[in-house]
Formats: structure tokens, C-alpha cells, sequence
């Protein structure tokens, strides 16, 4: 499942917004969190065999398996290459953020 | 759940069989708690219910008092109306959950049976334990016999669960002097007591698979104020509550307690007594007893001491000339817990502040006399025609004429 869309959120403008005790609604996005990555992980889609390892060690939850083949969500990637390693395919590599290779 | 024979019926029980009438009748969904003396029958009896399928009722068995507030906070996250009881070392070790549930606002209702803290070891009673827990965030409500026990906690619910409130509630008894002794009891039909507290109510922060909701989250400083501010309003506003529960229970039950505090007498009283729990029922055979020799007694039971009665203290604070509070417990480097909180309501009360007099009486279960009493009024009279007595004084100390 993607992860929902960064949002505002909506802070209580008076007493009487304020919920009573310390609860909020849940899954509320409110910036991305990818600053600190340094090499990124690429998916091969025509190597991926849709085991879905990836999806279930990633500890951001920043693979989309949604789509036709399985997508990094890069707005929250740390780029802990992880899912690299554990890719029992081979399907994924890490780039350098700066371009100078692997 | 078949008419019991015990519905609507007197009967001869004691104060914790009591309170495990009241609770099975408020249909709590679940209960989690942990032995100790001497609250243990109040549970026993209740996982009897439950186990005799009297009651739709979980009973969670857990290895600690801690586990025991924790387990009942989840099924009040889960919007279910619970209970659990404690006791003395048990509720010390209950403390880090008090506070965790009441600034989660969740409106749990348990027993403590009063009992003195180690060291020295001791199981008998006094109010040294729930004191202690004064600023937990629960309402306090101490009782005076068994028939007020069960009452309470019909009351304690509706206070507790008021879309106002939110707030967990304490319902203290006496250890030993109530919780194992017996008296005679009405115990109320469930159908009167369905009338009376609806089933529970919960607000919006339940766990709810269609509107998904983080609960307990982390309050940064920007905002921790705010929701210490709401607590505070939240136990003002449970004055209200406590009051309207009061005359609502009166109504239905033909019995009324008086809310957060009864006077005794003291309508044209000069000199009035100050206390919590069991004492005040001699206290009032003490007031009869001056009052037949023309002395102007009157007492002041104290039945909430969380939200603290401070307007009704003052009240009495500017029409009488002496005030003695009695102290089951003593906040070693300060004095009584009760009489610091009286004393600090009637400097508010305007003009002249009546004498005060505290008298640390009770303690680990010693016993208040009738006379140890009569010497409390005679003390705060003396005090009052400008005799000397000191401020804070042990009642009954066994190296001193009393």
C-alpha cells in the first residue's frame, strides 16, 4: 500500500478543538524523511520476481508493490540497502546520490 | 443473566462484598487485578461471578498490580467499561498506570482498599497509600460504611464516564474496618441500576478499525500545557457531575450522600471536625454527645478529596470559630495531607480565618476512640478562646496525656 499523501496537519485552533486526551487521527504525513540517503536503491523489473522480500524487510515501508512492477518511494527511502541485500533475485542495485557509481 | 436472588434485597455482607455487588451491576466488560490484603475478596468474589456465569465479564489474571492498570487501560482503549482494585504496596506499584490512564482520559473505576505503606510492615489501615497517589489524576472519593461503598460505585461510574470528565476514579475504603466488616446492605435491582448508569459511552479516542486513531501519542512541550490545562477543567468539571450523580441517585435509590462533602450539624456549629472515611461515623456519635451538653459540634465528612472541596471548606471556614482535621496519614516535614489542603482552602475564605488544628490520628490501623475524639473538639475549642495548642499533633501518642 503507498503510503498517503504528505498532508498539513490540522492543529486545534482553540480549547474546543483540542481532543480530549492525548489521541490523533492515524497515517497523517506531514513531510517527507529521505535527507540523509546516500546511495539509493534501483529496482531491474525485468530481474524482480515479486517475492516481495524487499516489501517485507524495508523498515520505512517504502516499497510500493501496487503498481506493475515494484517501485521505491523515494520520499522516505534512507537508502539503508537492505533490500539489496536480502534480493534473492538480484533485482536490486544501489546508486551513489551523486552519480559516481555504485 | 437470570434475577438473582440477591437483587434488590438487604443483606448481611461486608464492605468488599459490597463493592462487588456495585461493580457486577454496573456491567463492567472487563477486570484485570492482582491479590492483596485486604482487597482480595473484593475480586475473588467478583471472578466467582464470573466464573458461575453471573456476569459477561473478562477476568484477566495478571502478575502485578502494574499489569493489572495496564490490561484494564487496553480494554478501555478498546471503548470497554472496566474495574480493578488494589491496596497499599499494590497501588504503589499500580502508580506509573494511574498516571498513564487518567492523562490518557480513560474513565476506569477501581476499589482501593486503604492500608497503611512499609515500612515497618503492616496490613491494617490508614490513608497513606492513595494519598500518596493524590496527584495521579483520579478522583478520590472516600466512604464511611459498606452501604456507602456499593453506592459510590454505582456514582463513581457516571462521574467518571461524564462526556465532561473523563477521568478515572478512586473509590477508597477503610482496610479492615469496612472492606471485612459486616453490615447490613441494599443492594439495588440491575434493572434500577441500568436506569441509572447507561452502558458506557466512550468518546472519540477508542481504537476503531474504520477511523484509525493513534492513542497515548507523545505530547511535545509546545502542547504539554494544554493538555494539563484540560485535566484540570476536566476535574472542575467533575464538581458538576459528582453533584448531579448525588441527586440523580437520591431520585432512583431514596438514598443521597451529599457529593463531595457531608455536614453534620453544622449549620449553626462553632466548632467542626474535618475528616475522611470510617472515623467520621464515631465522630458522629461524638457530636451528639457535645451537642447534648450544649456545645455547638458539628463535623465536615470529606468524601471527595480529588476534585478537593476547597469552596465548601471555605463556606464553613467563614461561620465557625474552630477547625479540627483528623489525618489518617502524615506528610513527614509538613503535616497531614488533608488538614494542608483545608488550611490552604480557608485562607481563601475571606475575613477571619477560623483556628485550625491538626490531629494525625489512625494510623496503620490504631484505633480513634470516641474519646481520643471528645479531646479533638475540646483541643479545637481551646484553640479557639486563644489557649494554647500546638498546630500539628499525633492523637493518642503513647507518651502523652490525651
Amino acid at each position: 500500500m503507498p503510503k498517503p499523501a504528505v498532508s498539513v496537519f490540522q492543529y486545534p485552533r482553540t480549547a474546543t478543538e483540542m481532543p480530549c486526551g492525548p489521541y490523533a487521527k492515524a497515517g497523517v504525513i506531514v513531510e517527507t524523511n529521505a535527507g540523509w540517503r546516500i546511495s539509493r536503491p534501483v529496482i531491474a523489473a525485468a530481474r524482480c520476481v515479486r517475492c516481495q522480500q524487499c516489501w517485507l524487510i524495508c523498515p520505512d515501508g517504502a516499497i510500493d508493490r501496487t503498481g506493475e512492477s515494484y517501485a521505491v518511494d523515494y520520499n522516505f527511502c534512507k537508502g539503508c540497502g537492505l533490500c539489496a541485500r536480502e534480493c534473492p533475485a538480484k533485482a536490486i542495485t544501489m546508486a551513489k546520490e551523486d552519480g559516481q557509481g555504485e | 443473566m437470570s434475577n438473582e436472588a440477591w437483587e434488590g434485597r438487604r443483606a448481611f455482607i461486608s464492605a468488599n462484598d459490597a463493592v462487588s455487588y456495585a461493580v457486577r451491576l454496573c456491567r463492567p466488560e472487563v477486570i484485570a487485578a492482582y491479590p492483596i490484603t485486604p482487597q482480595t475478596s473484593v475480586v475473588e468474589k467478583l471472578s466467582e461471578f464470573i466464573a458461575g456465569g453471573g456476569m459477561d465479564c473478562q477476568f484477566i489474571n495478571v502478575e502485578s498490580e502494574h499489569s493489572a492498570m495496564a490490561a484494564v487501560m487496553g480494554a478501555a482503549m478498546m471503548g470497554c467499561r472496566t474495574f480493578t482494585a488494589s491496596s497499599s504496596q499494590g497501588l504503589m506499584y499500580m502508580c506509573e498506570m494511574l498516571h498513564y490512564v487518567s492523562g490518557s482520559r480513560f474513565p476506569v473505576v477501581m476499589m482501593n482498599a486503604n492500608r497503611t505503606l512499609a515500612a515497618p510492615w503492616n496490613i491494617y489501615g490508614d490513608h497513606r497509600d492513595s494519598l500518596a497517589m493524590r496527584d495521579a489524576g483520579w478522583l478520590q472519593v472516600y466512604v464511611e460504611n459498606a452501604q456507602e461503598a456499593l453506592d459510590t460505585v454505582l456514582q463513581a461510574y457516571r462521574v467518571a464516564e461524564d462526556a465532561a470528565v473523563r477521568t478515572p476514579a478512586m473509590v477508597c475504603l477503610d482496610g479492615f474496618v469496612l472492606t471485612h466488616t459486616y453490615e447490613i446492605v441494599n443492594i439495588p435491582g440491575q434493572r434500577e441500576v441500568d436506569a441509572f448508569l447507561p452502558p458506557y459511552a466512550p468518546g472519540e479516542n477508542v481504537l476503531d478499525l474504520a477511523n484509525p486513531r493513534s492513542l497515548c501519542i507523545s505530547v511535545a512541550p509546545e502542547w504539554q500545557t494544554e493538555f494539563r490545562c484540560q485535566q484540570q477543567a476536566a476535574m472542575e468539571a467533575a464538581k458538576g457531575a459528582i453533584a448531579r450523580a448525588d441527586g440523580d441517585f437520591a431520585a432512583a435509590f431514596g438514598r443521597r450522600w451529599g457529593g463531595m462533602v457531608e455536614e453534620y450539624r453544622c449549620e449553626d456549629a462553632d466548632y467542626v471536625l474535618l475528616g475522611m472515611g470510617s472515623v467520621m461515623g464515631t465522630t458522629r456519635l461524638v457530636v451528639d454527645k457535645l451537642r447534648a451538653e450544649g456545645l455547638k459540634a458539628g463535623l465536615m465528612k470529606i468524601r471527595f478529596f480529588r476534585p478537593f472541596p476547597r469552596e465548601e471548606i471555605a463556606a464553613l471556614g467563614r461561620r465557625v470559630k474552630g477547625i479540627g482535621v483528623i489525618d489518617r496519614d502524615v506528610s513527614f516535614g509538613n503535616a497531614g495531607a488533608l488538614y494542608t489542603e483545608a488550611k490552604a482552602a480557608l485562607y481563601s475564605a475571606g475575613g477571619a480565618s477560623p483556628h485550625t488544628v491538626n490531629f494525625i490520628a489512625g494510623l496503620s490501623g490504631r484505633d480513634i476512640t470516641k474519646e481520643h475524639i471528645e479531646t479533638m473538639y475540646r483541643k479545637v475549642m481551646n484553640a479557639a478562646a486563644g489557649g494554647a495548642e500546638r498546630e500539628i499533633q499525633f492523637a493518642g501518642l503513647r507518651w502523652e496525656e490525651w
